[in-house]
């Protein structure tokens, strides 16, 4: 790996509901003791399915929403614990690319306008050619300055999304589901978009993504989640997994090849409640390599030659 | 012995806009054909049509027909759509979490169905319901019933709806998108009790979808719709090895597969047009790396492949090489 860009240690969210006259409010970890390096200039996929706490991740370390524990790192400067002042200093420095290009775009707003924003907020000045050049960086007529979010496509939307990030040249983005609504042709513009981008500006990002296909192919490193923890990190796309998840994540997606049907072994059961977790491994009432030792303890992620997994039994 | 579902040269207009043009499918018992397309190909439209429902949304049949075992649709008023739609001809929906209605028990809204179309009384209704809850393997099926729609996660509901979709013993299920809403693993389970649905007793599937993942793992036959018109319509296997169409070839080409190289994955350049400003000739031929002249110009029509498929492009013979 290169030079440490981000480093994440010991990141843990709790939320805490309801609570009323009569209910006792309830705690819910959304992200257990994350640990996390990217390098400069690499893409880290971090993978899973709805409620494993992907998406609160990209928010904590962005610090759109402040980390119960934890320490946050963004080349050499520590995020977590800086007062707001300087936390708006060091944003130029990040960016999110955000999963739905309908609503994070303001409705009132012309292209122009949003692209000038982030220039705005941070008391720069912005010229017309500014704005055409981050047009052109996205491969849209510099006439879409003028125009309003409902007059374009879900794909132009989401590269004005993609814009607006990269106004202020940042170094780090974070990519949360960029693509998932979007249909396949135009999420396949739309990574090749990235990965040009990538090239040109020497960015780094961290891909949040539900789809592990698509995060194999695009990601140099992927983290793997469930109900708040890294269970697995594969050190490249093409590693076989070990842990039974990721596993299991992989079976399920259906490559887009008849040759390649099978029987589908879908895992049983269903995510369990995160407010309600069992003991031991998250993951163990839904799998079928589980031993005795999995439902009383929580195995520890152990890493080998880059290739971490959490699980008493691994594959 | 004909098809138990036959669409011939079906167009469909929403005022003045023709949205379907001239769309020829047909599907027989045991068998799965899936429907893809970009958003705006026609996918779900064609959905509707086949559930009777398209005056819900202000469309009507400008020609042809729908048959179904021998009787067309367009044929039927709204009492007639509505024995079928439910009955014979069961829906599942894109999006569980809007296709129940929240306010009422699990189990009533499966119960309406089996004793409206079967006629069944509260208590037979009942029992069909938890044993077709039995069936898809839907845990505690008796305390799920008592359940809201709230309570249950969207996997859960979407295998309500297909219970729903199931109760009035259809011969034809049409399922928009099911498993979009899903999480993969869930989309697994879902795809898995689908498929095993057509294969053990023998229904047909009309399994609309985007993703050309499912329809490799899924389907017998998949027709690939653009901008309102048939594009090709082929056996999975064929299409899938040697596309015809250069429509069917790139959305092919835009999902990752294993092992492929980085900056290999294609994207289709452009959208699909509004129905207003569909261009003359091949309707993809702005978006097609392929097209020549006559591809602007003339409309290519449907042609048979030789392994008994149609294809709908000027240039198929020299693309499938």
């Amino acid at each position: 790996m290169s030079e440490p860009l981000l480093v994440v240690k010991g990141l843990t969210k709790r939320f805490m509901t309801g609570g009323g006259w009569f209910a006792r409010p309830r705690s819910m970890t959304a992200v257990r003791s994350v640990n996390l390096t990217v390098g400069r200039g690499e893409v880290v996929g971090v993978v899973g399915e709805s409620g494993c706490g992907k998406s609160t991740l990209a928010r904590l370390i962005l610090r759109l929403i402040e980390p119960t524990e934890g320490d946050i790192t963004l080349g050499g400067t520590r995020l977590s614990g800086i007062g707001q002042a300087e936390l708006r200093r060091e944003r130029r420095r990040m960016a999110m690319v955000f999963q739905d290009p309908y609503s994070s775009l303001d409705p009132r707003y012309t292209i122009a306008e949003t692209l000038a924003e982030p220039f705005r907020v941070h008391g720069l000045p912005v010229t017309q050619q500014a704005i055409s050049g981050m047009l052109e960086a996205v491969s849209l007529p510099a006439s879409a300055a003028l125009r309003y979010p409902h007059q374009m496509s879900g794909g132009q939307r989401q590269r004005i999304g993609i814009a607006r990030a990269l106004a202020l040249r940042p170094e780090f983005v974070v990519l949360d589901e960029p693509t998932a609504s979007l249909d396949v042709s135009i999420q396949a513009q739309i990574i090749e978009l990235l990965a040009a981008l990538r090239e040109g500006f020497g960015l780094t990002y961290l891909f949040i993504s539900h789809d592990l296909g698509l995060v194999r192919y695009f990601c140099d490193r992927i983290v793997v989640m469930y109900l708040g923890a890294v269970v697995e990190v594969l050190p490249d796309a093409r590693a076989v997994p070990r842990h039974p998840y990721t596993r299991a994540l992989m079976d399920s997606s259906f490559a887009p090849d008849p040759k390649a049907r099978r029987e589908i072994a879908p895992l049983s059961g269903e995510i369990p409640s995160p407010f309600n977790l069992p003991p031991g491994c998250a993951f163990a009432g839904r799998c079928s390599r589980a031993v005795e030792a999995c439902r009383s303890a929580s195995p520890p992620l152990t890493e080998e030659g880059g290739h971490a997994v959490a699980c008493f039994n691994p594959l | 012995m004909s098809p138990l579902l036959s669409i011939e040269r079906l167009s469909v207009a929403i005022g003045g806009v023709t949205l379907l043009d001239d769309i020829s499918l047909s599907l027989d018992r045991g068998q799965i054909l899936g429907l893809v397309g970009e958003s705006g190909s026609g996918k779900s439209l064609t959905a509707l049509t086949v559930t009777g429902l398209l005056p819900l949304i202000g469309g009507r049949i400008a020609s042809g027909r729908i048959l179904f075992d021998g009787t067309d649709l367009a044929s039927l008023g709204p009492a007639g759509l509505r024995k079928l739609r439910g009955g014979r001809i069961g829906f599942v929906m894109q999006n569980p979490m809007t296709a129940l209605d929240p306010v009422q028990r699990i189990g009533e809204q499966i119960d309406v169905v089996s004793r409206l179309h079967l006629g069944l009384s509260g208590e037979a209704a009942r029992a069909r319901t938890l044993d077709l809850m039995g069936q898809l393997r839907i845990p505690e099926a008796a305390a799920v019933a008592e359940a809201y729609p709230h309570q249950l996660s969207g996997g859960m509901k979407q295998r309500i709806v297909i219970a729903m979709a199931l109760a009035g013993e259809p011969d034809l299920i049409v399922a928009d998108e099911p498993t979009t809403a899903l999480d993969v693993t869930v989309q697994a389970q879902i795809i898995q009790i689908l498929t095993g649905l057509v294969r053990e007793r023998g229904l047909a599937l009309l399994l609309i979808t985007h993703d050309m993942g499912v329809v490799a793992q899924a389907c017998d036959r998949v027709a690939v719709l653009y901008a309102g018109r048939v594009a090709e319509e082929r056996a999975v296997d064929p299409l899938f090895e040697r596309p015809a169409h250069p429509y069917a070839a790139a959305l092919i080409g835009c999902i990752p597969r294993e092992g492929m190289a980085e900056g290999s994955l294609k994207g289709i350049a452009g959208s699909v047009p509004p129905a207003t400003q569909f261009p003359p000739g091949c309707r993809f031929h702005p978006r097609c790396p392929h097209a020549v002249d006559i591809c602007r110009t003339e409309r290519p029509l449907l042609r048979e492949t030789p392994d008994g498929g149609l294809v709908a492009c000027h240039l198929a013979e020299r693309i499938a090489g």
